[in-house]
């Protein structure tokens, strides 16, 4: 069946079968591979995008059920060339190393910068539960994350 | 000096692609034409095949092949191998069972390989994979480590027993010796609990016969591209060696995982063949990573250590039994053995040590090489060995260590048990870490803690590691099947840009940025015009892949040796354009000067004449393009101290870490930002280790552990930020760099600072991973529980 969205602010449609799930319609109909694939019961946070402004595990909902929806992934998050805070704060702090997890890790801390835009140490750690690392030992992601939070409250005081 | 040199925390040259999402890892490439394989795995953990129905599932729709294991065996394919043969005490060598690319007369453990379905889609091969009928006699498992010698059941019938090799190592008549005149014995009894490496991204292989060019090529997640080519040429026979490619893009992490050669890879490139040529892709989902990945330690041990009067060690004296799974995998035999008894030593000058390791087939996953591999098994026995000795004589832990220490006027260090340590200053790793975390004043925090009805431990680990195995000669005498050198290639362009090719594979560690420093300071070039090259087989020379800390030891060298020849010839293309003689001329910082003139050329002069060589010297080959290969004289043997805070809450049996400090000495380091991230990493692998990891197998041998809902992972809110220092070191002899290694060195040293800790908190030992339900359990069994209430 045909399944229309709109991906990183672009219109896009595909083919999906029922049982298609949004993240292997990104990542097989739409060759988004950025969003990463770590397990299969929901756990590892590899897969994390925005559907509708919130951050989702895209292995947690069927390819239909984003019909009509407005979906970001880590391909969409740089301005241009310009990257987003927190992409720019991950390298600036060493926050990954083989990168696997770091496509989720950023999308799911940018939901949690959105809502809690000065977040402490262990409210971040909390937050990180749903997404799994096994090179960092999340010391620098979560170094990144903070100081990714700093950049943008400054951005958004400069902005005011 | 150049500006990213050396010692710079330079950013990595590869975040850019990761943090964007242009990454491009195995399962992300797919090829025209490309079909998918599902794999039929063993429900049983021991079970006869007494046949194999594939009628209904080839007649499904989009099916192209279903192979077996009796088509294996039809097409003459060999069986993997383990490639480090271990001998048993009396000379015979270790008893290797068959290990089918999928399995034939027996399934020996649940996620055994029985048959592959290949499909024009991953649902359709799904599908036909349910259509698959197979007739299984099962079998009495053989599941217990500590049953596996009388199980009453064979894993392997050609063997006579479920023991693959009884392997020996020390001094035994020394060792009884002091322990007859000993005035103290401390003795232990412990596990090294079993572990999943769970690298993030799964296993992933895309296989692709061209039979137009007769050729083949493998996409697969590796950690060592060439020893894959190597093994499935020569042993397992799918493809000829100089018509086989083997890309290792970017890999989500190994841990040791990717080391090995699995059955799947090979199957999926045979299947290539076997469907004329369509590319035949399968990725694991983490179910099947959970069944069929190589797990790691798993190791029952006793171990007494003999002390004199004044604390002083006599003698250890230690027996293991490890558990090797259902097959020996790729480097399985050296893990309990030469990487595990020949550390036994640890940071002390013990003068006898004698250790035998009994090593059996039970009918689980294989078990090989898992970040430390051998070594973290070493360094948490003798740790937690030496702390429950300070605590029966009544030492502090920290003293006792410092009493027994190699002093640092000892190195080079010979111990009892065959290596020789290179440089080292365990004092100093000791005193810095002790300093760092206050020590002395923790009686008071503890006092603070008690107030608030918790329990607080500090515990120390003083660990040592050795890597970079080598030199090749010597481990050829101990049974490895293969050379342990490095190789790399430098070349120049004209317009003096710089591609250096490593044998090494880099899958989180960095070595796109590490390398390009290194290289960017011995030629004096900038950072930036150096780009490094690695994972594919047609591109680099023929390497041995990165595991063991070997990398930057091992191929870092054969890269700075490279860019050496190339300064030779720099040197003498320079004299000739200076007019000079070539004894005169001195290279620093990118520029041949002739030595007390300022007639100087730079290195980029030199590289353009070297490939437009219109003046140029006689006899000199153009071009500037060096090979080297580096066989390391000795291991290199980083070590350090780790201490780890803790408070336990007697009223759940959980444990919140407060501190964890890690005081390294890696040698030179070149990259102190990469340095610590790996042993961050380290540090949180050894922490799952101690207080959430553990694959758990049923009686019947059913994995229990077999996904994150089950296999508790450490996440962010597990762990503490930790304070890690890398200062300090003593520099490596084995390398002109001076450098160590430090990608295991956190999973090594961790487990036992956590458990010492622990037992420090409630009084009692608690084997890993200390649960809160065991950590409770202990305390209701204390006799003085004195903050229970």
């Amino acid at each position: 069946m045909k399944v229309s969205m709109s991906v990183n602010g672009k219109q896009v449609s595909g083919e999906a079968e029922p049982r298609t799930l949004l993240v292997e319609f990104l990542r097989y109909e739409l060759g988004l591979t950025g969003t990463h694939v770590g397990c299969d019961t929901s756990q590892c946070g590899a897969c994390v995008v925005h559907v509708n402004g919130s951050s989702v595990k895209s292995c947690t909902m069927l390819a239909v059920q984003a019909e009509g929806a407005e979906v970001t992934t880590i391909e969409g998050m740089a301005t241009g060339d310009e990257l987003h805070p927190l992409q720019a704060a991950f390298r600036e702090h060493h926050g990954l190393q083989c990168g696997f997890c770091t496509p989720g890790m950023i999308m799911s801390a940018a939901d949690l910068l959105k809502t809690n835009p000065a977040p402490s140490e262990h409210e971040v750690r909390e937050w990180l539960e749903g997404n799994i690392c096994r090179c960092t030992g999340y010391h620098n992601i979560v170094k990144a994350i903070l100081a990714a939070a700093d950049t943008m409250r400054g951005a958004a005081r400069a902005a005011e | 000096m150049v500006e990213k040199g050396i010692g710079a925390r330079v950013l990595r040259k590869e975040d850019q692609r990761f943090i964007t999402g242009r990454g491009r890892y195995t399962d992300d490439i797919n090829q025209h034409g490309q079909a998918h394989a599902v794999f039929l795995r063993s429900p049983h953990a021991h079970a006869r095949i007494r046949g194999i129905d594939t009628g209904a599932a080839e007649a499904m729709p989009g099916v192209l092949a279903v192979l077996t294991g009796q088509d294996v065996k039809a097409d003459g394919l060999g069986n993997l191998v383990c490639g480090w043969l271990v001998k048993s005490k009396d000379g015979s060598p270790m008893h290797m069972g068959p290990h089918p690319l999928l399995a034939q007369e027996k399934a020996r453990y649940v996620g055994d390989r029985v048959a592959v379905i290949v499909a024009e889609t991953l649902e359709q091969a799904h599908d036909a994979a349910e259509a698959v009928v197979v007739d299984y006699e099962e079998l009495g498992p053989v599941v217990a480590l500590e049953r596996a010698h009388d199980a009453g059941s064979l894993v392997h019938d050609e063997i006579a027993s479920n023991l693959a090799y009884d392997w020996e190592l020390g001094d035994k008549a020394a060792v009884d010796a002091a322990f007859a005149k000993a005035a103290h014995v401390t003795r232990i009894d412990l596990v090294n609990n079993r572990l999943v490496p769970n690298a993030i991204e799964p296993r992933a292989a895309i296989g692709h016969y061209d039979p137009g060019m007769d050729h083949y090529t493998l996409h697969v997640t590796s950690q060592n591209p060439h020893v894959h080519r190597l093994v499935m040429s020569a042993f397992v026979g799918v493809a000829p060696e100089h018509k086989l490619r083997v890309v290792a893009p970017d890999v989500g992490g190994g841990f040791g995982s990717k080391i090995f050669i699995y059955g799947e890879e090979c199957v999926v490139l045979w299947a290539s063949r076997k469907v004329r040529g369509r590319p035949v892709k399968w990725t694991a989902d983490r179910s099947e990573a959970f069944l069929s990945d190589a797990h790691g330690r798993d190791h029952v041990s006793h171990a007494e250590l003999a002390l004199d009067q004044d604390g002083g060690f006599l003698a250890m004296r230690v027996n293991t039994k490890a558990n090797l799974g259902a097959y020996m995998s790729t480097f399985s035999s050296c893990i309990p053995t030469y990487l595990y008894g020949t550390l036994l030593a640890g940071q002390y000058k013990t003068p006898a040590i004698y250790c035998d390791v009994q090593a059996y087939y039970t009918n689980t996953a294989p078990v090989d090489a898992y970040r430390g591999a051998g070594r973290p098994e070493a360094s948490f026995l003798i740790e937690t060995l030496v702390d429950q000795a300070a605590s029966e004589i009544g030492m502090d832990p920290a003293e006792l260590r410092r009493k027994n220490f190699v002093p640092k006027t000892a190195f080079p260090y010979q111990t009892p048990v065959a290596l020789t340590y290179d440089t080292g200053d365990y004092e100093a790793t000791l005193d810095e870490a002790l300093r760092l975390v206050d020590w002395k004043g923790f009686a008071a925090r503890k006092a603070e803690s008690e107030r608030r009805g918790r329990l607080r431990g500090i515990g120390l680990s003083c660990y040592i590691e050795a890597c970079g195995l080598a030199p090749s000669q010597v481990v050829g005498s101990l049974g490895a099947g293969v050379g342990l050198w490095e190789s790399a290639k430098v070349r120049f362009s004209h317009t003096g840009k710089v591609q250096a090719l490593t044998g090494t594979h880099s899958h989180g560690q960095g070595h796109e940025t590490t390398f390009a420093q290194l290289v960017s300071e011995k030629l004096g070039i900038p950072y930036e015009d150096v780009e490094v090259i690695h994972g594919d087989t047609e591109k680099t020379p023929v390497g041995m892949g990165t595991y063991g800390s070997r990398s930057l030891a091992v191929g870092g060298e054969a890269l700075a040796k490279a860019c050496d020849k190339l300064v030779e010839k720099g040197r003498k293309i320079a004299a000739h354009l200076l007019e000079a003689s070539e004894a005169d001329i001195e290279f620093k910082d990118g520029n041949f000067t002739v030595a007390g003139t300022d007639r100087s050329k730079s290195m980029g002069e030199v590289v353009f004449t070297a490939y437009v060589p219109h003046n140029y010297p006689a006899g000199l080959e153009p071009g500037m393009e060096e090979s080297a290969f580096f066989d390391p004289p000795n291991f290199t043997y980083p070590a350090g101290t780790y201490v780890c805070e803790l408070e336990v809450d007697p009223t759940t049996g959980t444990t919140e870490i407060l501190r964890f400090v890690a005081v390294d000495d890696f040698g030179n380091v070149i990259n102190p930002m990469i340095v610590e991230g790996q042993v961050h990493g380290g540090l949180a692998q050894g922490i799952g280790q101690a207080l959430l990891e553990g694959a758990v197998y049923d009686e019947s041998g059913q994995l229990l552990t077999g996904s994150y809902m089950d296999y508790t992972m450490p996440r962010a809110d597990d762990v503490p930020s930790f304070e890690v220092v890398t200062a300090s070191g003593t520099a490596s002899h084995a390398n002109s760099l001076g450098v160590k290694g430090c990608g295991e060195a956190g999973a090594i040293g961790a487990p036992a600072a956590v458990i010492n800790a622990i037992t420090n908190a409630i009084g009692r030992r608690v084997e890993m991973p200390a649960t809160p339900e065991k950590v409770w359990r202990a305390l209701q069994n204390t006799q003085t529980p004195q903050a229970a209430e």
